[in-house]
């Protein structure tokens, strides 16, 4: 339906050229853009009446006073399923280290959250196709689990900022929620607001970057030099990762143009996980809480497991 | 006269979130106190981790995101 209707713009409205360059870059844009936003609308609706996005306030909840390996479960379980703006990643730190989670475990969450999340996993089948999709979500578990387990043995303790020990939480608020259909629906239509505004400029950055790799990258150059032969194109795409942020779903069309291009797949999930989970701003706002050599520690460690990941998946393919 | 709270770290959702509950009062011609509160501290006080939070009267009455027009508009009247 989407292909159809951006076939008809692209080619007959615009006039141009299928086997142009411009004519393959527009038509990808619009493909896309009429897709994910469609499909991004839809999921979080949905999961807006089911009340299924966690704040978290009920996270810290869950997860204290828990023993170790289960509140790690639990935290990059529900960083996967908690959908929270990097505004409110230094509370959410305080949060965490003021009910006694260990420092480990808060890591796995900040691992978790920004990589995955329900509504990109969605988009991720929409687009990709369930294996990639579910390949994604599980190596992004999987990193998110043993990058907090990395960091607890370094002892970041010493490294965070020591305003923060002496803050005290108060009762949490749990506000209660109005379960009723009518009270439901606005509470999705409210969560569809908030969350396409925070994210569209980042998906609409993806997709024309996607598009443009789409239109004007030729093949033959893609499978010479990002095919997966050379080994250091992994740990490039981690390097070029890393000052790059994109929310998860603005990175999925970029990594769709890059896999039909031929850019193996362990290049691409690379990218993707390095733009998602590691940037510079969110290492700004933590600095707030947390002194740079945790943060340095941080950024190292998930580049390295980002590297092995891509390898990894190179090798196999 | 009510007493109205705004937590959060000079994010821009605050700013908004402030700028609404001061639009609503104004329509509604109610005269209410409004207060930013930035301090990490005293958010967490409120045992509030997602931002923007609003807070009527000593009560936390929103969390984690921009009230919906209707809701600033009860917190105002009633």
């Amino acid at each position: 339906m989407f292909e159809s209707l951006a076939d008809v713009v692209a080619f007959r409205l615009l006039g141009l050229d299928p086997g142009s360059h411009l004519g393959a870059a527009v038509q990808f844009f619009l493909l896309d853009v009429t897709k994910i936003f469609a499909l991004l609308v839809l999921v979080i609706y949905v999961m807006g009446l089911l009340r299924a996005l966690l704040s978290p306030e009920r996270v810290r909840l869950f997860v204290r006073g828990r023993p170790h390996w289960q509140a790690r479960g639990m935290a990059v379980t529900l960083g996967a399923i908690t959908p929270f703006c990097s505004c409110s990643s230094v509370p959410l730190f305080i949060g965490f280290v003021e009910a006694g989670i260990p420092l480990g475990v808060t890591f796995s969450f900040l691992i978790a959250s920004p990589m995955i999340n329900e509504v990109a996993a969605v988009i991720l089948v929409g687009v990709l196709g369930l294996k990639l999709a579910g390949l994604y979500v599980a190596v992004g578990l999987v990193v998110a689990w043993f990058g907090g387990i990395a960091m607890q043995a370094f002892r970041p303790e010493r490294w965070v900022e020591d305003y923060v020990w002496k803050i005290r939480m108060g009762e949490a608020a749990t506000i209660e929620p109005d379960t009723s259909l009518w009270g439901r629906h606005r509470y999705a239509l409210a969560e569809v607001k908030a969350i396409v505004g925070r994210i569209w400029r980042w998906v609409l950055i993806g997709i024309a970057v996607g598009a443009l790799f789409h239109g004007f990258v030729p093949t033959g150059w893609v499978t010479a030099h990002l095919g997966g032969h050379a080994w250091y194109t992994v740990p490039a795409a981690v390097l070029i990762g890393i000052p790059l942020y994109s929310n998860a779903t603005g990175i999925i069309p970029v990594a769709e143009a890059m896999l039909g291009k031929g850019v193996a797949v362990g290049t691409t999930l690379a990218l993707m996980m390095s733009v998602a989970a590691l940037s510079l701003p969110e290492m700004l706002i933590l600095r707030k809480v947390i002194r740079w050599q945790a943060l340095a520690l941080f950024a190292g460690i998930l580049a390295i497991a980002f590297t092995l990941v891509g390898w990894a998946f190179n090798l196999m393919a | 006269m009510k007493k109205f709270k705004v937590l959060g770290s000079g994010c821009r959702n605050c700013e908004i979130t402030a700028n609404v509950i001061a639009q609503a009062a104004k329509e509604a011609g109610v005269e209410i106190e409004l207060e930013k509160v930035t301090d990490m501290a005293a958010i967490l006080g409120y045992g509030v981790m997602s931002t923007p939070g609003v807070v009527l009267d000593e009560r936390v009455v929103h969390t984690g995101s921009i009230p919906g027009p209707d809701q600033v508009r009860t917190w105002v009247n009633d």
